[in-house]
């Protein structure tokens, strides 16, 4: 649509701007600082690393703000994954540019329309998301003003801004549309911007009602499954039954002849069926499933010996220290090999070990995505995380300029993570590329979306830690054993189709998300004060199942380990807990939420508990960056009916300046939820034949009578202070505090997740 | 030809009569509501009512319908004039990413069209089936006791099928 406007300006800038930045891999390690040229840990390139947010990756301002006759446009090139950020945006768009809400559009991720901010994910969309459009807005709204001055011949600090309008003392009056007419927004962001009254918000600070909830509940068309563009052709995958898998034959002629089958597509080892008819193309998948006949080629490990199959397998070592209490963290290149560790030398020396099992992802909704080739241009609707690293892969895998792919972000159901959003999107644009005209929609099976979306990773975790005679930290050695936990799309070859079809192309070697964000080693730093840390990342490249980013990385297991640790020592000195925290923490910050959750649950060093029930304490700051959380919780455990009740629970969280209290309340108890699924029940089983958890019945996941009864939430907002990701903040609380909660309870601390099946196998 | 009634309207489609009823409401109906998820009956997002009880749509062939009358989110009330259940999910903001929400929301109704006033635990086991992933559970309960409270969808139910 704007493409022919909007890209070549774009390209040109951003080759202008990146001009001079070399692109050199090895400098991410080492030094943590950013540089113009380098890629950030969302898939995006820095082009000016001293502005604020996301105006690094994007630093013209016509970029995010466009105002026309039509009105005004704000664009984000985040989207909605269903944590409400939509809505926090558009809030801070509003404050920021003194509009009420409903007088200005919002676009999100659109290839042809938005700045490119990588991929929605990591927590980083309000923080840098949130904070470019804070920026962007603040610096537009000047610029309008001093227009507005110059036209009415008033200074600008006499203007007043109400509604959109830009008011003169004398009652004359221009809209900003009128203020805009000869203004050239296309200018580079200025590294400070008007400052604003947190106090005089209007939006910011407020909940304000979630804009796509309406849809939702009233059965409008919210989601990329809502969408039927006329003559649209349903499509269906058939997927073989495990990671390198071949086809020895499947029976396209007779699946071709069944009702409402218009193509059935063979290449290699791909197949799907196109039909005019969804259930049409339902029975023709089941059809040419039944039919296909596979060699397998590969043997996996099982759910008993995962951990110690991860240990043997080819890896790279990532060896991360932090030498002082206030020392920076170094990141060393990776090597084959790396030495061993020296033991912890102090007076105490403990020592924890924790492992997870893969996990699912489970969206409720399988993935789904719709494409047609037309005029030249192969559109694709997509619930993917980032619509331009998907439109690269794409334009890849079909050897298309990406010029000619455009990917526009509709929603979907929740994702969590990279699960199968961007592979379906490939499936999509594969077979509209070979039906040109024809909108295609794949929807795949639940059992398609549990087999072959990337799992979160099995992981195996050693901390020891040792300790002075006070109980003050001296020593700290965390090791790690992990796949990746970020298989994006780097190539057109990390898109699932492209190991598939006869031209087939292998996905780009694995490569974690380096320090302080980290990957499987994210929040195995500590915050708290010890003055020798080293945390060696056993970083395996070979995958038996293919892994990537699910929802807190790393952090889950990590923030298990640190804080099971930190309940040991508090118990080897004699310390309560929390009290043991607070005095190993600086960060008054962090304090404060220990402080608030400890005081709202009502906390006691030794609570007077009747049998089979536990209390437990967790805190983390998420990815020592983001959001800090802090959670008591109490359970009840029941070894006769096998089960374990979460009570209450009581968080404290500290994001910064809070946009949506509301939506930030929503978040963190749904991710208190989740959590506890997964750390209580949660394992894809796996065995021979590969993934064997296929739908709800093999994987179970929390249900509505194992829903704690109760979840506090506190806030501690941090009005003018930077925004701080919120929406993966709980996962490693939560899942710490359980596991303590439910030690005390049994009198067994098990380390082992989830917990659940392992305390009663 | 197959004849069905939903959300009081007749219509004549011309499918398989086999085809699951959620391909039907979707495709031919084009109504939004209800949603794929598992096709097996395990996830509820595709619960609508069939005689005000509630059944997996995924699952249910459409020619079982002859006869019933079928209820789906579309039928509780309009984005100008959202059902009781529909108005305590918005004010409670029970959504995350929503897509489990409308089979929520149905599943609900029948209970309090049954039942006046359930118990927690009665609103727990009835919600069983369906499953929400983003964690909204807290927020859908307290939207279900809000409007269990009233009773007003159990007198509704009781002045006979408001369709």
């Amino acid at each position: 649509m704007t493409t022919d406007r909007d890209e070549p300006v774009s390209r040109s800038r951003r080759a202008f701007l990146a001009g001079g930045g070399l692109m050199v891999s090895f400098a991410l390690f080492g030094s943590l600082r950013v540089s113009a040229g380098q890629e950030n840990t969302l898939g995006a390139t820095i082009l000016n690393p001293k502005l604020p947010g996301d105006l690094k990756i994007e630093p013209m301002l016509d970029a995010w703000i466009r105002i026309d006759a039509s009105g005004v446009t704000v664009c984000s090139g985040k989207v909605e994954l269903g944590t409400g950020v939509r809505t926090a945006l558009w809030q801070v768009a509003a404050d920021q540019l003194a509009l009420p809400l409903e007088r200005f559009r919002f676009v999100t991720a659109d290839t042809a329309l938005t700045p490119d901010e990588g991929y929605t994910a990591g927590s980083h969309t309000m923080a840098d998301g949130g904070t470019a459009i804070f920026h962007a807005a603040a610096q537009v709204r000047a610029m309008l003003v001093d227009a507005a001055a110059r036209k009415l011949a008033v200074p600008p600090e006499r203007l007043v801004l109400e509604n959109g309008v830009i008011k003169a003392p004398d009652g004359r009056q221009l809209t900003y549309e009128d203020a805009a007419a000869g203004l050239d927004l296309h200018r580079m962001a200025t590294e400070t911007s008007p400052p604003s009254d947190p106090s005089a918000y209007r939006y910011i600070g407020k909940s304000v009602p979630r804009v796509d909830i309406l849809a939702k509940v009233t059965g409008g068309a919210a989601y990329v499954q809502d969408m039927r563009p006329d003559g649209m052709l349903h499509a269906r995958v058939v997927r073989p039954p495990n990671h390198g898998a071949t086809l020895v034959s499947a029976d396209v002629d007779a699946v071709s002849r069944m009702p409402g089958v218009v193509r059935v597509v063979h290449d290699g080892d791909y197949l799907a069926v196109v039909a005019r008819g969804e259930w049409q193309a339902v029975l023709a998948m089941r059809a040419l499933q039944a039919s296909a006949r596979w060699r397998q080629t590969e043997t996996f490990p099982d759910n008993a010996t995962i951990h110690d199959v991860l240990k043997t397998l080819p890896r790279l070592d990532y060896v991360t220290t932090r030498q002082g209490v206030d020392g920076e963290v170094h990141q060393a290149a990776p090597v084959a090999n790396a030495a061993p560790a020296a033991a912890s030398t102090g007076a105490r020396v403990e020592r924890v070990e924790a492992t997870k099992q893969y996990v699912l992802h489970g969206s409720i909704g399988p993935s789904c995505a719709l494409a047609v080739w037309r005029d030249g241009i192969l559109t694709v609707w997509t619930h993917s995380q980032g619509v331009f690293p998907l439109r690269a892969g794409i334009a890849g895998l079909l050897g298309l300029p990406k010029e000619q792919v455009r990917c526009v972000h509709v929603e979907g159901s929740g994702c969590y993570g990279h699960n199968g959003a961007d592979d379906v999107a490939a499936d999509a644009a594969l077979l509209a590329h070979r039906m040109p005209g024809a909108p295609i929609r794949v929807q795949w099976m639940r059992d398609q979306e549990a087999g072959w979306e990337p799992l979160g990773p099995a992981m195996e975790t050693s901390l020891e830690v040792a300790t002075d005679a006070d109980g003050a930290l001296t020593a700290w050695r965390h090791a790690l054993w992990s796949t990746p936990h970020n298989e994006r799309i780097t190539n057109p070859g990390r898109l699932l189709p492209a190991w598939l079809v006869s031209q087939s192309i292998a996905p780009s070697p694995p490569s974690p998300i380096p320090q302080p964000e980290g990957d499987a080693d994210r929040n195995a730093v500590p915050l708290y004060r010890v003055p020798d840390v080293r945390v060696d990342m056993h970083f395996v490249t070979q995958m038996p199942f293919r892994t990537s980013a699910m929802r807190s990385l790393g952090a889950h297991i990590n923030v298990v380990t640190i804080e099971a640790m930190m309940d040991r020592l508090a118990a080897a000195h004699g310390k309560d807990p929390v009290a043991y925290r607070l005095a190993q923490l600086d960060d008054p910050r962090a304090k404060a939420v220990i402080q608030r959750a400890a005081e709202a649950f009502g906390w006691t060093a030794n609570p007077a508990l009747p049998p089979n029930r536990g209390v437990g304490f967790a805190f983390a700051r998420y990815k020592n960056l983001m959001g800090y959380c802090a959670i008591a919780l109490e359970v009840e455990v029941d070894p006769d009916r096998r089960a374990v009740r979460v009570d209450r629970v009581v968080t404290a969280v500290d994001c910064g300046q809070i946009v949506n209290p509301d939506g930030l309340t929503n978040q963190i108890e749904g991710g208190i939820v989740q959590s506890s699924s997964w750390t209580l029940y949660e394992q894809v089983r796996i065995g021979a034949v590969g993934v064997e958890s296929v739908d709800w019945q093999s994987y179970p996941i929390l249900r509505f009578p194992q829903v704690p009864a109760r979840i506090d939430v506190h806030m501690i907002d941090q009005p003018g202070m930077p925004f701080l990701g919120a929406a993966e903040i709980a996962q490693g609380p939560t899942a710490a505090a359980l596991v303590s909660a439910v030690a005390q309870a049994t009198g067994r601390r098990l380390l082992r997740l989830p917990l659940v099946p392992h305390l009663w196998p | 030809m197959i004849e069905l009634t939903v959300n009081g309207a007749t219509h004549r489609v011309d499918v398989d009569p086999a085809t699951p009823l959620l391909y039907v409401l979707r495709n031919e109906l084009a109504l939004n509501g209800a949603k794929f998820g598992c096709g097996m009956g395990q996830c509820g997002a595709c619960t609508v009512l069939v005689d005000d009880r509630p059944v997996f749509s995924c699952l249910y062939p459409v020619s079982s319908t002859a006869g019933r009358r079928v209820r789906t989110v579309e039928g509780f009330g309009t984005p100008e004039k959202p059902g009781p259940l529909q108005q305590a999910f918005i004010d409670r903001q029970a959504v995350q990413c929503g897509y489990c929400i409308a089979g929520m929301i149905v599943r609900a109704q029948a209970l309090l069209e049954r039942v006046a006033h359930p118990t927690e635990q009665q609103i727990r086991e009835h919600m069983n089936p369906n499953l929400c992933r983003c964690g909204t559970h807290m927020r859908i309960l307290d939207a279900i006791r809000a409007v269990a409270a009233t009773g007003e969808l159990h007198r509704a139910g009781e002045k006979g099928p408001a369709s």
